[in-house]
């Protein structure tokens, strides 16, 4: 690791000037190092995205991801002399606070070179793995069992149950898999762990496999995630050379070897039944449970399924302890949880956090709080799957059993940061949509449940709705929930469900007043210019894309409504609140 | 056995049984739609959900097995709520043509329908449009009344091992259809109707060629004739309320007279005549060309169908002999007419089959024209014969009974047992050990082949030869047959099996695709034993021993296997494709 090469990256966030500077600071910066002979000691990266926002400049150096912001040419030889270690740098460095975060499954993404096993191995890499090799299987066990590890694919079950099930089959083979079938809009949690840190997936799997007397892994992963699936492969290769993986691993008796299989594209593929069934080549379509995998899996053998992010979590615990791992978090859920945060926050990117901390804290202390400075009005976790949870529980922990109270679900790890421009009608038929397009359509309540939600989303956000609709949506929803046959149809309502518990006079408006206050539904809003309040700036005008608006500065500025296409871009650039949105 | 609690009446039943099982023990009946009990369930439909007391959670009752200790509510307020918004969900997908619909009456979404007292449609409709698939002479798809349950795919699929069915796209967008989006009749189709008796609903039926026979019926110049097929008369009672299994044979020769059938026959006498057929092809076998046993039996369309396009390797192995339908058809034609010096032109020539592959039987082959014409020109299922009965009015339970015509109406007790699996062999059984032998075996009870199991092997002594036999129906078990078929021949001498019959559907053909709808297996183990019945109650068990079939060879064909037989009661076999694109 003390080998690396120092590596600065750069990026204008915003905010301090109106051109970007990147290109600017990283040509001085290049300049600088050549005068100093350093140009070969340092590298230098220009990156379209560093996960902060309006901070200027920001630099993040590797190795240690320190971040400097604000960062003018006259601070640059400074910032040389902090990269190479001779000095402090205090008055830059950025301060959101990282105690905040924990990285336990992050610890290796973007520190480590993922094609290199010795970076692995130098950060400890198959240090568990040896360690598990010297315990027997139900030790292993039982070290996960103190761990208090819960699935993190959404669901929460005890891992150590899942492979104590397993192990107890009498039948042989048995299957290990990981679930790298990430599918929710806007989430990369498992990408980032299969990219950044192959090889703990791999021990993981490892561990697993010889908790459970199985000498078979499968990764299940995506096609449309290549770069994880040759970052992957190639990691399986060094292994294999350095004996972590083949025959008699490490000179024990354990054998294992692994399997690299592309999903096709299917969201419900994510879910564990599905999954099996395309693996062995079937329509991927869920099957009812019981049997459990772990009982009839893959091939109608003993299998246990877990998601990347659960499998990088195991070497960890067997490294440095049960104990160790249940100490982060809470008791019923412990360790930490990697969420993908978009949505209308200032920094928004990959975070993983200890378990039981506030959505407050999330949101504000890491995130930045809400980037166009308006009231937070919502969170939403879980993704297609998850609820859409009000400002007002924003001090609640987020763990297992409060998000589900809530009417939201832990899921993956989607967390989306809604603030009032964010219409709750249009946010649940966009997840509806999604739904939509991925019920496998085998069983009645999602195949017929979603399209008809979807259906009357449609029919309110166009203004067509009626009261009763709400009815309708209520014990649709509640048919699906309780008659779905696997996790995707029995969730697929939560964003409808939930938004209409806790938003219903937002669906009234839209219902009764045929106004939809976000200015989403396009069918319900009508911009307008007021005369009085306008300045004649034609800035509206300048910035319409398809010149509705007309008019000169004597005259004034009119919309011309058959031409608007109500994307509120007058509404957004009028400095002078002259374009009402209603 | 699990003790258990429902509605908080004790249950015991046995490890393994479903909720939905248990609960009909303790005489509660939880709706469901996909689940038939002949088949495992898809769990497709969400409407037999239950609780576990005291849980917010629902499970499926059709495919949860109850466990020790199990406190299950099947019905509260909200399970009955989420049923019927699972059952009105079901509704807006479906079109509302109950009124033209083939199904009327004894479909079981309009039953649900009712049970749930639904008056009104609560969700918007949205109709998935598809064409209809008439391109088979048997099957009819109509999946735009289709309900997704599954059964079909999961009968065509795993019982029959045809695949010919699938579910096609994802979603909403899901639609019955073969796989590839081809019509039926270019895919692996056997044409076993099975998908047709496991519908739920009217999105899969059998071709409807009833209006064709009531023109010929009406039609003063036809001279209308009919079979009937061992397996329906035990099964077409069914329609007019009456058990599985109730033998009706002599009601129903009447209710044939009354539609307007001049001259009824029985298939069963086209069963005898393939009796003297096959057993004399299995003897020549036998004492001559032992290296083409085992001789497989032929009379199942479906069975051979499938054979052309999934085993053609077996052909040398088939019997020669048409199917006692097609037998019977052509001496219809030929026979019947040059001895009682009618006009073949005139003969309109009606099978009543349990079957959906008889409608497709009759064109199969040159062969299926022998009398110079279409030896038969209408099948109908028994379905169809209990539909025309209804139509004409006819107080099928009041009939008085009737005999058939003669000959071709007198069976020995050897041609009814054909409806049943292990039939054909237990009769072919009975004549060929009488000419091996020249004695009947030692009990004409041959046991070992009758029954539901799978495959049925035995071992019979004929002249100190240990013949060996395998019965299988349901196509998937016949793979395993064919198997050891393949193993024994690889390894060279003796042959896996001397002798061995195939019928395609579950039970045989009182189990067949065309048969009154709800069949289970205690349907088919009580039709079968209605054939049983009838065959212990004849004075004549074995085909050769049945005057009426000595007196067609007498005046008409000679003997079994001679130059009229060969003409009218054999036909030939090949290799077809799959997939016709």
């Amino acid at each position: 690791m003390n080998m690396q090469r120092p590596i600065v990256f750069i990026k204008d966030t915003g905010a301090t000037a109106k051109r970007d500077a990147t290109r600017e600071i990283y040509t001085s910066l290049l300049t600088l190092l050549t005068e100093r002979g350093l140009q070969d000691a340092i590298q230098v990266v220009r990156v379209a995205d560093i996960g902060v926002y309006d901070k200027g400049v920001v630099a993040k150096v590797l190795p240690g991801g320190k971040l400097y912001a604000n960062i003018t040419p006259a601070d640059l030889p400074e910032l040389v002399e902090a990269v190479l270690g001779a000095r402090d740098l205090a008055r830059l460095q950025l301060t959101t606070d990282p105690n905040k975060q924990a990285r336990l499954v992050l610890a290796n993404c973007g520190t480590i070179d993922p094609d290199s096993i010795d970076d692995y191995i130098a950060a400890g890499g198959y240090e568990g793995l040896r360690k598990a090799l010297t315990m027997s299987p139900e030790q292993v066990i039982e070290e996960m069992k103190a761990s208090g590890l819960r699935g993190r694919g959404g669901a929460g079950f005890p891992t150590w149950l899942k492979w104590q099930l397993t192990a107890r089959q009498q039948a042989t083979p048995r299957y290990v898999i990981c679930n790298g079938d990430e599918g929710d809009p806007g989430a990369y949690m498992d990408r980032s762990i299969l990219e950044g840190d192959p090889h703990a997936v791999l021990e993981g799997m490892l561990i697993g496999g010889y908790a459970m007397g199985s000498a078979h892994g499968i990764l299940y992963i995506r096609a449309e995630y290549p770069l994880a699936v040759t970052r992957m492969e190639k990691a399986i290769i060094q292994a294999r050379e350095r004996g972590f993986v083949g025959e008699r691993i490490l000179g024990s008796a354990f054998s294992f070897d692994f399997e690299v299989r592309l999903g096709a594209g299917a969201f419900v593929c994510g879910e564990e039944t599905s999954l099996i069934a395309s693996v062995e080549g079937k329509r991927g379509t869920p099957r009812p449970r019981p049997p459990f995998p772990s009982v009839k899996g893959l091939w109608g053998k003993p299998t246990t399924i877990n998601n990347v992010e659960t499998w990088a979590n195991v070497p960890f615990i067997l490294r440095r302890g049960g104990a160790a791992f249940a100490a982060v978090g809470t008791t019923q859920s412990a360790g930490t949880k990697v969420f993908a945060m978009t949505g209308m926050i200032r920094n928004s990117g990959l975070i993983e956090v200890p378990m039981g901390i506030s959505l407050r804290e999330i949101v504000y202390d890491i995130g930045g709080g809400v980037a166009s400075g308006k009231p937070l009005k919502a969170v939403q976790t879980g993704g297609p799957s998850g609820g859409v949870i009000p400002a007002r529980f924003l001090d609640s922990p987020v763990d297992y059993e409060n998000l589900g109270k809530l009417g939201s679900i832990m899921g993956s790890g989607g967390l989306i940061v809604m603030d009032e421009d964010n219409c709750m009608v249009d946010i649940a038929k966009f997840y509806l949509q999604f739904c939509v397009d991925e019920s496998c359509g085998k069983c009645a309540p999602c195949r017929i449940g979603t399209y008809q939600l979807l259906h009357y989303y449609t029919k309110i956000s166009e203004g067509r709705g009626e009261l009763a609709d709400l009815d309708k949506i209520r014990s649709i929803g509640q048919a699906m929930q309780k008659a779905s046959l696997c996790g995707l149809g029995q969730s697929a309502a939560n964003p409808a469900l939930s938004t209409l518990r806790y938003f219903e006079d937002e669906y009234k408006e839209h219902i009764v007043n045929k106004r939809c206050p976000a200015r989403k539904c396009k069918a319900l809003v009508t911009y307008t210019i007021l005369p009085d309040a306008c300045k004649r700036c034609s800035l509206c005008m300048k910035s319409c894309p398809v010149k509705a608006i007309s008019g000169d500065r004597t005259v004034g500025y009119t919309i011309n409504q058959e031409l608007c296409i109500k994307c509120g871009q007058c509404y957004n650039v009028c400095k002078f609140g002259a374009v009402k949105g209603a | 056995m699990i003790n258990a609690r429902i509605n908080d009446i004790l249950v015991q039943v046995p490890d393994g049984t479903t909720i939905l099982d248990a609960a009909r023990k303790v005489q509660v009946r939880i709706p469901t739609l996909c689940k038939h009990p002949d088949l495992p369930p898809t769990a497709a439909c969400g409407i037999c959900v239950v609780r576990i007391k005291g849980s917010a959670k629902m499970l499926r009752a059709c495919c949860t097995p109850i466990e020790e200790g199990m406190d299950i509510i099947t019905h509260d307020p909200e399970i009955v709520a989420v049923r019927r918004s699972v059952v009105e969900l079901i509704l807006s997908a479906h079109p509302n043509e109950c009124l033209t619909c083939g199904r009327n009456g004894t479909c079981e979404l309009q039953k649900l329908a009712a049970d749930f007292g639904i008056r009104e449609e609560e969700f918007a409709k949205h109709l998935q449009e598809a064409p209809r698939d008439e391109t088979t002479r048997a099957v009819t798809l109509e999946p735009r009344k289709c309900i997704k349950c599954g059964r079909c795919t999961e009968v065509c699929q795993d019982i029959q091992d045809v695949w010919a069915l699938s579910l096609l796209h994802r979603g909403f967008e899901t639609r019955m259809a073969p796989a590839g989006d081809i019509s039926l009749a270019d895919s692996p189709c056997v044409k076993c109707g099975q998908c047709s008796a496991h519908c739920p609903t009217g999105a899969i039926f059998e071709k409807d060629d009833t209006r064709t026979v009531w023109n010929a019926l009406s039609n003063p110049e036809t001279h209308a004739v009919v079979q009937i097929a061992p397996a329906v008369r035990v099964a077409l009672g069914e329609a007019f309320g009456y058990e599985p299994g109730e033998l009706l044979t002599r009601k129903t020769y009447a209710v044939l007279r009354r539609l307007g059938f001049k001259t009824v026959f029985d298939t069963s006498f086209g069963a005898d005549v393939c009796v003297m057929e096959e057993a004399a092809e299995f003897e020549e076998r036998f004492r001559k060309r032992p290296t083409d046993l085992p001789l497989i039996t032929t009379c199942c369309p479906s069975w051979v169908d499938f054979m052309e396009k999934f085993h053609p390797d077996m052909i040398r192995h088939f019997s020669s002999c048409k199917s006692p339908q097609a037998m019977l058809g052509a001496l219809t034609k030929t026979y019947f007419v040059e001895k009682h010096n009618l006009d073949v032109k005139r003969i309109f020539n009606v099978a009543v089959m349990p079957c959906t592959a008889k409608k497709y039987e009759i064109t199969r082959a040159g062969e299926m024209y022998s009398s110079g014409t279409q030896d038969i020109d209408v099948v109908l299922t028994t379905r169809e014969l209990a539909r025309m009965i209804k139509q004409a009015g006819i107080d099928f339970r009041d009939l008085p009974e009737e005999d058939p015509d003669h000959i071709m109406g007198d069976y020995a007790g050897a041609g009814v047992i054909f409806g049943a699996t292990g039939g054909v062999m237990e009769a072919a059984l009975r004549t060929a050990h009488f000419f091996i032998t020249g004695s009947l075996p030692a009990s004409v009870d041959i046991t070992p082949v009758r029954g539901l199991d799978g495959v049925k092997e035995c071992t019979m002594d004929v002249k100190g030869t240990k013949v060996r036999i395998a019965v299988a129906h349901g196509l998937r078990n016949v793979e395993y047959v064919l198997d050891r078929v393949r193993e024994s021949k690889l390894k060279g001498g003796e042959p896996a099996y001397h002798f061995i019959e195939v019928m395609a559907c579950p039970g045989g053909c009182i189990g067949g695709g065309g048969q009154p709808y709800g069949v289970t297996d205690e349907f088919r183990r009580k039709r079968a034993e209605g054939l049983y019945l009838d065959d212990r109650k004849h004075p004549v068990r074995a085909s050769h021993e049945n005057p009426h079939i000595q007196q067609l060879y007498g005046q008409y064909l000679g003997k079994p296997l001679g130059k009229k037989s060969h003409q009218l009661l054999h036909t030939k076999y090949t290799a077809r494709p799959q997939y016709i694109k």
